[in-house]
């Protein structure tokens, strides 16, 4: 970071991420994992010449899977943060490339509330707000769904309160 | 907020030469596609019979579709209301279609040659949302009502700033701008089309064969060399006079004016007529895009950046947004300028330099992609032979120089700064492009960090935007001033999150 009186940094936003999240990116890790490793796993125990070479990078993929599994989500759960002012939205995701996003209340035209199949299993739910830009969509993934819907329910009604063309 | 909407509330119908058109561009297909049926049949039947036969294929082919039309034009109807314009339309459904006036943004006019031997034109009423039902179609109607339609779908009586900013003509063609056609990137492509265009033309024939050895007997005396010498210098003669043709097409009777009640319109196109009218309010800055060629020989493309222009089919061109053609900077500048009643364009604002750490990571991503071509035939040269050492060494003598010459430059041409009302954000070697935005017109921010960018202490800012691409980014800035500089732009949104030490 740079030196000198003028140092400016992006500070944290407040609120954490629901502490089940940890286990839905666990689980998530893993079961991207778990396809490849059954597909080459099966093909190696039917293929009796090519063993070696199917088993050992099904191995690799187990372990750098499980590795990202152990490290990643604990991780992402100190650095994935979400916070909610009068006047913004305001995220951050991401380790290794970290990323702020922040839209104006004047501005969101739709706020949903999306809960798949394994994020119901874990009681969360995503929330998605976007704005007029294709590119300006803010999630916050990993919320426990009561608090997510209740967040999406005061996010319509604060942007209805809000003046603004959203353009 | 209607002007002549009250006088005519009534349907109206597309024109009736809708059919005859029809008919002509259907009996013009079959005619393309008579000449290798031609050949195919007369071996069985003889040359009066086949072009008999055709005669009456095409025939029963053009009728067909012309009755076809004919339904169309029959079922088709729109109306312009006080609140709403409504299209019905449909063969088998009826598919009734209806945008609110107040939500129109473009009236785009075109027509294809044979639209305009017809004094028709095609006119597109778009939304700009997303999504494919925000565009109604009217296909065709009469000049004159299209040119009505566009008054009075955009004049909404809403009186502009009266400003120092005149209205008319702000640009005409200058036909010396043609000399930047042939540097831009439309050449070579169109080089390599012709090249494959005839190679290609004659596998349909099938004379491929023979094509290629002729060539290679024109070659037969003359080292390899040469001969791809003199064959990548016909491609590109090829392309020039395909460029110099296609700028001719596209930019014939070009016309940038601004019309009373606040609308830009372009018009341009030698064959096929364009218009395409920008409400200014829907204006949110200016792009000033220099591809490499034209960078070179000092001149620059003016973009709109504008919410609201209908991103659909017609779009693909990429040109469709564009409000100057390559024209010197000055006059791009003046244009800019001129377009944002600015006195002065914010585009050719000084702009903040960025910090050194991000020409290394430029010279550093350059050269890894120059390498990655020498290291692949390196590692295949010393595995099956070593001509390809000697072609590794070639690559990396060619791509080296060159990938650090475009890593250096594409430093020199990252930039931001505020200019007044505006964001100026500058970045790309290839196709540099200058955005000015509207700090209004700004809703929202990104922020992005990676490992390596916190290690040099940068990180690049994003400015979202409904306008144009959606997002204008400063690159690899230096991470308090780019910070400053979001905060700065957009007052009052981004300050409550920093933390200023």
């Amino acid at each position: 970071m740079a030196e000198g009186e003028g140092t400016i940094r992006l500070r944290p936003p407040r609120n954490r991420l629901d502490p089940r999240a940890v286990g839905w990116w666990r689980a998530q890790w893993l079961l991207l994992t778990a396809a490849p490793v059954a597909v080459l796993g099966i093909l190696g125990a039917f293929i009796a010449p090519a063993r070696f070479w199917l088993l050992m990078p099904a191995a690799a993929l187990a372990g750098a899977g499980l590795l990202c599994a152990v490290l990643f989500p604990s991780w992402w759960y100190r650095t994935h943060r979400w916070e909610v002012t009068d006047d913004a939205v305001y995220v951050s995701t991401g380790v290794l490339l970290r990323e702020w996003r922040i839209a104006p209340m004047s501005r969101i035209q739709t706020v949903d509330t999306v809960r798949g199949p394994l994020e119901q299993l874990f009681g969360l739910a995503t929330v998605t707000v976007t704005t007029a830009s294709a590119k300006g969509a803010v999630r916050i993934e990993g919320l426990a769904h009561e608090a997510a819907a209740s967040l999406a329910e005061r996010l319509t009604r604060i942007t209805q309160d809000t003046p603004g063309d959203a353009t | 907020m209607s002007t002549a909407a009250g006088a005519d509330p009534g349907w109206r119908r597309l024109h009736f030469r809708t059919v005859l058109v029809t008919a002509l561009v259907t009996a013009g297909v079959a005619a393309g596609a008579a000449v290798p049926v031609t050949v195919a049949l007369s071996g069985r039947l003889g040359y009066a019979r086949a072009i008999g036969w055709e005669l009456a294929g095409a025939a029963l082919l053009s009728g067909c579709a012309a009755a076809g039309d004919y339904v169309r034009w029959r079922r088709t109807q729109y109306r312009v209301g006080a609140e709403r314009v409504d299209l019905h339309t449909g063969l088998l459904l009826v598919k009734r279609r209806s945008l609110a006036r107040e939500r129109i943004r473009s009236v785009d006019l075109t027509a294809h040659p044979l639209l305009r031997v017809l004094g028709l034109v095609t006119v597109r009423i778009g939304t700009g949302e997303q999504g494919g039902d925000s565009t109604l179609e009217l296909d065709p109607v009469t000049r004159a009502e299209g040119e009505r339609l566009r008054h009075e779908l955009l004049d909404r009586g809403v009186p502009q700033a009266p400003g120092t900013h005149r209205e008319g003509a702000l640009a005409t063609l200058d036909p010396r701008w043609i000399r930047y056609a042939p540097v831009s990137f439309v050449a070579p492509m169109l080089g390599g089309a012709a090249a494959g265009g005839v190679l290609q033309v004659s596998e349909w024939v099938g004379a491929q064969g023979e094509v290629i050895d002729w060539v290679a007997d024109r070659f037969r005396d003359t080292p390899l060399l040469w001969a791809i010498g003199v064959l990548v210098l016909a491609a590109l003669v090829a392309g020039v006079v395909g460029a110099l043709g296609l700028w001719v097409e596209m930019w014939w009777n070009y016309r940038l004016e601004r019309e009373p009640g606040g609308t830009l319109r372009v018009r341009r196109g030698l064959f096929t007529a364009r218009s395409l009218s920008v409400e200014e309010r829907r204006l949110r800055g200016v792009d000033l895009v220099e591809p490499l060629g034209v960078r070179l020989v000092g001149a620059a493309r003016v973009d709109a950046i504008t919410t609201g222009l209908t991103k659909d089919e017609e779009s693909r061109s990429g040109d469709h947004n564009t409000l100057l053609p390559a024209a010197p900077r000055a006059v791009a500048d003046a244009i800019a300028a001129e377009v944002l009643r600015e006195p002065g364009a914010p585009n050719g604002a000084a702009l903040t330099a960025h910090p050194r750490a991000a020409r290394g990571r430029r010279l550093r991503r350059a050269v890894a992609v120059a390498l990655v071509p020498v290291l692949v035939q390196a590692v295949l040269g010393v595995l099956l032979t070593p001509v390809l050492l000697w072609t590794a060494l070639a690559c990396g003598v060619l791509f080296l120089p060159l990938a650090v010459l475009l890593g250096l430059d594409s430093y020199r041409s990252l930039g931001h700064t505020l200019s007044g009302g505006y964001l100026v954000t500058r970045s790309g070697t290839v196709r540099r492009s200058t955005a000015a935005l509207q700090r209004a017109g700004v809703i929202g921010w990104t922020v992005k960090q990676s490992w390596f960018q916190r290690r040099a202490g940068l990180l690049s800012v994003t400015a979202t935007t409904a306008a144009g691409g959606g997002a204008y980014t400063a690159r690899d800035t230096d991470a308090c001033e780019g910070l400053a500089f979001a905060s700065e732009a957009v007052p009052g949104l981004l300050e409550p999150f920093l933390d200023r030490g």
